[in-house]
């Protein structure tokens, strides 16, 4: 008697299952890495290039058309130049076809006619070089009809300088620029310290206000709906008001202070060194609590409240609940949450940008990318500190797969 | 330290402090007189209040209602807990003692309870304590939300002289009428912000549509579907999450400024949803995943297709949870600041956030961007009031994104 046996390998019904899935998968996989993928790989390209902002527009030939003089001194006139004040660009030429009834005289060098074709060689086209031709002309007719139809007619030209973002020249150039001296560790340490307080902060609050609310009472909806608006709230409008909010001259923060007699001259909170940190930290803490509040409720409401009779039954106290019993029970969700707030407010922008412009001692790894490539207009250099950004993104996220695959079973 | 006759006092002390902070903040963004918590005098009389709570254990026992009233009163001679300026006006004062008096008896009723004068039990103590903190929590919640909400409306309502002479007075006179909102009149005349609006609503509407129409096959297929690479792929969604959007704004500022999107709305909507799709990918998996799968087995087995059984069983199922992934994906739409500040120049074509940072230069008077603040956050807020319970589950299920 022959045993049975399952049988192996991929089934009909499983290809065809997984063939749908890809196919409903298909829309998402290539809209996300058309803008992820593709930027990322974008990055690297740039980061080993020397491309500022204004390579976004590389250099062209341009050419103007017109008909001047009159009666016997009647000529076309091409102006051409170079856009670009330093880059040379090669292969230029130019090409038109004179209109029916304009008849050309002599043509220079480098133009050569060929009937009514008319092709300029000019080769190299230095930065900042303009040329001019001119070909004598007669028409038959008003010269002023001729105006228009000379000028209609846009000639061709051809000729591109080097394109900085598709060639194979690389440099290390940017990097170097970027670990410079001693303002990347000065942009390292202000990221970490963001980062770290920021996200422990949040955590602390968030902690706080969920114990709060971990209990049913009427408008305990409203006050949970209220602690949220931080959060749901845009981002430049909650920036803005803390902005005007500590305005050294007319904000109110600054007048109630020294109403108060805790301070006799107004204080700069977004202008000084410590200080302007503190308050970017206090914001992002501020702003984000509410989230890891909604969390750590959501998780203590699914607690079993039978351990917590039980631990009424054995006398424990209130704190002894706290400590021994939500605590360990909350230590999964906490963790998890600190790790993603770790890497989001790592990755945080718009909200100090909007602070504080990465001024007075705030600029973030964040903010240097937008700094280096928009202030400085350096886009390659820009490009090198987001690697810098991306590589710590890597390590964090090999720490938070190991992890969260143990809490959440991902 | 477990005694009641130090625990009282050391609590309603430090109570008092809080108490009288909190009502000269309050009596001052209210009507821009003086008002100055004194610290010192605040801890002795809140030390003797708490001493009398102590040793007398019924609720409205006269000596407590004596010792509140008294130091409430104690506010007009200069030596109570909150010292008055002298310009402030007899209803402003009077408000702030009835204000010290009556919270302090009820909040410290509450928190001492019958606490008794001499031992005290672990569990008594450790009560008190947490009533006090749970009592503190609430005021600083409430107070670090709502102030910066506050100065944000009052100040919109403000005119430039006002809010220079002093910056705490955000006492509204309402006898100017429709005046009060000239800042929003102009903001709507004068800078297009009708326009803006509208830009940000159907920006926001369609990067919803499409958000969905992407990720809802997608989270379906994720869920439902084993095939191979699956864990990768909800792995390689979860990644995507952690790319700063900054470091992706980069290479697509290039790529739109070379391929002439920049400065399009359209540009903006093929953006908007790459950032939201892998959101609502992984809150709509969570949901489907928790649906259950015999009655889409019931569907297939009557004949229907997959896609049939997607569209006539599964979707009318997680209505709710597409409502939540809607509004969602609505106010990361709607709040987005980066790309727009970015990729839109000209001002014609500008969503509200990105006419909002417009606002914030030195010619544009104060109030003039806290109108526009209030102006993008007013729908959100309603949005939100409204569905709030769709849309905490939403701001749960879509956990990570910040």
């Amino acid at each position: 008697m022959t045993s049975a046996t399952p049988p192996t390998g991929t089934g009909a019904l499983a290809k065809r299952e997984a063939r749908l899935a890809w196919t409903l998968l298909a829309p998402t996989v290539i809209s996300v890495s058309l803008v992820v993928i593709l930027p990322l790989l974008a990055i690297f390209w740039i980061s080993f290039k020397p491309f500022t902002l204004s390579d976004l527009r590389p250099p062209a030939p341009v050419v103007r058309e017109s008909l001047r003089g009159s009666g016997d001194d009647l000529r076309i006139e091409y102006r051409l130049r170079n856009s670009s004040q330093e880059i040379a660009i090669d292969g230029v030429t130019l090409s038109d076809v004179l209109p029916d009834g304009v008849v050309a005289g002599d043509v220079a060098a480098p133009c050569v006619l060929d009937g009514q074709d008319l092709f300029c060689d000019f080769g190299t086209l230095e930065g900042g070089q303009r040329e001019r031709i001119r070909i004598p002309v007669a028409v038959d007719g008003d010269p002023d009809a001729f105006e228009d139809v000379v000028e209609a007619s846009e000639p061709r030209l051809t000729g591109s300088g080097p394109n900085v973002l598709t060639n194979f020249e690389f440099s290390l150039e940017n990097y170097a620029r970027v670990f410079d001296g001693a303002e990347f560790w000065g942009v390292l340490w202000v990221t970490l310290f963001y980062t770290v307080f920021g996200t422990i902060g949040a955590l602390v609050m968030g902690l706080f206000a969920a114990l709060l609310l971990n209990k049913s009472f009427k408008g305990q909806g409203v006050i949970r709906g209220l602690y949220l608006f931080p959060y749901v709230a845009p981002v430049i409008a909650v920036a803005f008001t803390w902005v005007t909010l500590f305005d050294p001259f007319s904000g109110s923060a600054n007048a109630l202070l020294i109403q108060m007699g805790l301070t006799s001259a107004p204080i700069n909170f977004f202008g000084e060194r410590p200080l302007a940190l503190i308050m970017v930290t206090v914001f992002e803490i501020w702003r984000y609590f509410p989230l890891s509040f909604l969390f750590i409720l959501a998780r203590m409401q699914s607690i079993d409240s039978s351990m917590y009779e039980a631990a009424d039954m054995d006398g424990a106290s209130p704190f002894q609940k706290f400590w021994l019993l939500s605590i360990p029970q909350l230590l999964g969700i906490l963790s998890v949450l600190f790790l993603l707030r770790f890497i989001w407010t790592f990755n945080k922008f718009d909200d100090i940008f909007l602070l504080t412009g990465g001024n007075a001692g705030t600029r973030t790894l964040t903010v240097n990318v937008y700094e280096q490539a928009f202030a400085i207009s350096n886009i390659g250099a820009g490009a090198a500190v987001a690697v810098v950004i991306l590589l710590c993104l890597i390590a964090f996220s090999f720490v938070f797969f190991r992890f969260i695959s143990r809490e959440e079973g991902l | 330290m477990r005694k009641g006759f130090i625990t009282g006092p050391v609590l309603g002390a430090l109570w008092l402090v809080i108490i009288s902070t909190t009502v000269s903040v309050t009596m001052s963004f209210a009507t821009g007189a003086a008002f100055r918590p004194q610290v010192g005098l605040s801890l002795i009389w809140g030390a003797v209040a708490g001493l009398t709570y102590v040793a007398f254990p019924a609720r409205h026992a006269p000596a407590r209602l004596a010792i509140s009233v008294l130091l409430g009163l104690s506010c007009l001679s200069g030596l109570g807990p909150v010292l008055i300026g002298p310009d402030t006006t007899l209803q402003a004062s009077l408000t702030t003692v009835i204000a010290v008096a009556v919270v302090m008896h009820l909040s410290l009723a509450e928190i001492l309870k019958e606490l008794p004068f001499t031992e005290l039990t672990r569990h008594e103590f450790e009560d008190a304590v947490i009533r006090f903190c749970t009592g503190f929590g609430y005021i600083f919640f409430t107070a670090i939300v709502v102030i910066p909400f506050y100065v944000m409306v009052m100040t919109s309502l403000k005119s430039q002289q006002a809010l220079l002479q002093n910056p705490l007075d955000f006492s509204v006179d309402l006898s100017q009428g429709t005046a009060l909102f000239r800042s929003y009149t102009e903001l709507f005349r004068d800078f297009n912000f009708g326009t803006y609006l509208w830009t940000s609503f159907y920006v926001s509407v369609l990067t919803v549509f499409i958000t969905l129409l992407f990720s809802v096959p997608g989270a379906y297929a994720v869920a439902r579907f084993r095939f191979k690479g699956q864990k990768a792929f909800s792995r390689s969604i979860l990644l995507i999450y952690m790319v700063p959007m900054i470091v992706l704004a980069l290479p697509i500022y290039i790529a739109f400024s070379l391929t002439g999107l920049r400065n399009s709305i359209l540009g903006i909507v093929m953006i908007y949803p790459v950032t939201t799709i892998p959101v609502a990918l992984y809150m709509l998996q969570g949901y489907f995943r928790g649906l259950p799968t015999e009655v889409e087995e019931a569907g297939l087995m009557d004949g229907l297709s997959r896609l049939a059984v997607i569209w006539k069983i599964t979707l009318p199922l997680s209505l709710p949870a597409l409502a939540s992934v809607s509004l969602y994906v609505f106010m990361i739409a709607w709040n987005e600041f980066l790309l727009a500040f970015m990729l839109l120049d000209d001002p014609s074509k500008f969503t509200l956030t990105r006419g909002v940072t417009m606002l914030n230069s030195s010619e544009i008077p104060r109030q003039h961007l806290m109108a526009g603040a209030v102006i993008a956050t007013l729908p959100i807020m309603a949005l939100f009031l409204g569905l709030e319970r769709f849309m905490t589950k939403g701001l749960t299920a879509g956990s990570v994104k910040g």
